[in-house]
């Protein structure tokens, strides 16, 4: 549903290339979920020389959050920066396995990386308007799919704001640079940016991790809103947020996935030991 | 408690003892830093009364027609500065026309596209061409440039010189060398200054604003265009108008390769003259008092026009921070 929105959009339309058949090996459903997202497979990732992810393999339900826990150099953000191959900028940086979006193996470089990333979202730990202004930073991302007449851009602008319930606050200064805005406003504003292109995924690597309280309040909040369309992933340093906000958590450990399942499970009857100490705050 | 307290009494008076000691020369260190920093403008100030006083013979006798008259004859006594102005400024602008292009993509290529291995050895040649002292990119343009360019320029000739309207900036004699030549030359001259400039602030534009572009799909040259540019508008403007000026100024290149014509030509396939071309040149010849008045004269309306180029340089970073918001 998501994809017809943007029919219209050029990079979108480019031709599928389907990759593997959806690994129907989806060996065991850890949630009731409804079915499955994003599908790892013996997913390994490098930084040079160094082995940063080891032989993952994780389904990531649809319209759910899924929160991945661990400690610092866990490998959770580098996991999330596979999902939309935010690695390739960097030449060093390389990946090995299976990921498996909606049928096509995203890890294949047949893939096109625009459509990729229209798909798939990202909102960064620090905020990062653009230099330009509220409104721009929004368009910005439309127009890179889009052509839209001034009054149905006006309108996507709007239903962007609104969604990211930054709407209300920012209605009078449009076109005041996006940087005047407060933190946990500019985070929202990258929300908002992020949903503006029609993602069927938002991938957010520790998104309130620079904000206060009550921003990372409205943060939580509005991921319980985005979660009605969109598949959320979210890695995040604090336990108590991951409790609050996901349905599955993901507790990383050195680069290995060490355990996965429905929130409530992991944080009050997780298998492994290591889980354990973590969230009981033994170590990490 | 006890047992830290004797210690810190103990040291308390040579402490401050120490603060007292520091405070003259904190004093003098900020009352000579003060000087040199006024220094620096007293020497702007005299340089332009220098001038002023030097060129005002020239100036009362031709008055504001000095500007405006093309005429540069030392026979007869009349001098006129306008072929010099034009010939500075258009050879600039096609330096800068040049220049500053080249640079976005040398810039680029290091800060975003390069492998890791590739960015030192291209920064260090970009930043070499800058240590080439001018007076060999005159030779190097005048002997070497300037008859590989004018094989060149029978096809300009042909091809850009048929355009209607400005195909007249095009057509010319094949001499090598002129005010296109000056340009191109200038050009290379100015590109490490702006490449340099453009490379470093490309590079500390931080990396999440960088990412979060290019996770919305977008290209490098689009993530370059509306991102990286304007975050870093204000260091790039700086990086064009410190070119910018350093063309407008140079001398000893120019020189070789303008042709030193006092003519006032359409075609930049012809020879021309820039102020500080004309000025190397005749400087020594300058027989009577009011050539060399005149010569001095043309040397305050380049001070003048650095000058202006900086100030609207100002003017134009000022209006960008305001519209820093930008418009839909």
């Amino acid at each position: 549903m998501m994809q017809e929105h943007s029919s219209q959009a050029m990079r979108r339309t480019a031709t599928r290339t389907s990759g593997e058949p959806v690994a129907a090996t989806a060996r065991e459903q850890p949630v009731g979920a409804p079915s499955t997202k994003i599908s790892v497979r013996e997913l390994n990732f490098y930084y040079g020389k160094f082995h940063a992810l080891k032989d993952i393999s994780i389904d990531i339900p649809e319209k759910r959050v899924t929160a991945f826990i661990g400690p610092s150099g866990c490998g959770k953000s580098t996991l999330l920066r596979t999902f939309n191959r935010m690695f390739e900028i960097y030449p060093e940086q390389r990946a090995e396995g299976k990921i498996i979006v909606d049928g096509d193996n995203i890890l294949d470089s047949r893939q096109d990386i625009a459509r990729i990333r229209s798909r798939i979202g990202m909102i960064f730990q620090k905020p990062t308007p653009f230099p330009m202004s509220i409104y721009e930073n929004i368009a910005f991302g439309i127009r890179l799919y889009e052509r839209l007449p001034k009054s149905e851009m006006d309108a996507r602008v709007e239903q962007c704001l609104r969604q990211a319930a930054l709407w209300d606050e920012v209605k009078d200064k449009l076109h005041q640079s996006g940087t005047s805005l407060s933190g946990g406003q500019q985070q929202r504003l990258c929300i908002a940016r992020g949903v503006a292109i029609r993602p069927e995924i938002i991938l957010l690597d520790e998104p309130c991790s620079a904000l206060d309280p009550i921003s990372t309040a409205r943060v939580e909040e509005l991921l319980k809103e985005l979660v009605r369309d969109y598949t959320v992933v979210i890695v995040t340093h604090n336990m108590q947020q991951a409790a609050r906000a996901s349905d599955c958590t993901a507790f990383m450990y050195m680069g290995e996935l060490v355990e996965y399942g429905p929130t409530a499970t992991i944080f009050t009857r997780p298998t492994k030991q290591q889980t354990e100490d973590y969230i009981t705050g033994r170590f990490g | 408690m006890k047992a830290y307290d004797a210690p810190i009494t103990g040291q308390a008076p040579e402490h401050s003892a120490g603060k007292r000691m520091r405070f003259p020369a904190d004093f003098l260190f900020r009352k000579l830093t003060g000087f040199i920093a006024l220094l620096v403008a007293a020497i702007l100030v005299a340089i332009l009364i220098a001038l002023l006083d030097e060129g005002s013979q020239a100036l009362h006798t031709f008055g504001w027609g000095f500007l405006a008259t093309t005429t540069w004859n030392p026979v007869t006594g009349k001098f006129g500065a306008l072929v010099f102005i034009v010939g500075t400024l258009i050879s600039s602008a096609i330096a800068m026309l040049l220049a500053i292009p080249v640079s976005f993509g040398i810039a680029l290529f290091i800060s975003e596209l390069a492998p890791r291995w590739l960015r030192g050895p291209v920064s260090t040649a970009v930043e070499l061409l800058a240590a080439i002292p001018s007076i060999i990119y005159g030779m190097w343009g005048l002997l070497v440039f300037a008859p590989w360019f004018s094989r060149l320029e029978p096809w300009i000739n042909d091809h850009l010189g048929a355009i209607p309207g400005i195909g007249a900036l095009f057509r010319g004699p094949p001499m090598g060398i002129g005010m296109l030549t000056a340009g191109i030359v200038l050009g290379i001259m100015v590109i490490p200054f702006i490449a340099a400039i453009m490379r470093d602030v490309f590079m500390i534009t931080p990396a999440a604003l960088k990412e979060s572009a290019y996770a919305l799909g977008a290209t490098t040259w689009e993530v370059a265009r509306h991102v990286i540019l304007p975050y870093t508008r204000t260091a790039v403007t700086g990086g064009i108008f410190l070119g910018l000026g350093r063309a407008l100024g140079e001398t000893m290149a120019v020189t070789f390769i303008i042709g030193n014509s006092n003519n006032l030509n359409t075609s930049l396939l012809m020879p021309g003259s820039s102020i500080a071309s004309v000025i190397a040149n005749e400087f020594t010849e300058a027989t009577t008092d009011l050539y060399r008045s005149s010569l001095l004269a043309l040397g305050l309306i380049l001070f003048l026009i650095t000058f202006i180029v900086l100030v609207l340089a100002k003017l134009l970073l000022l209006r960008m921070e305001r519209n820093a918001g930008g418009k839909p």
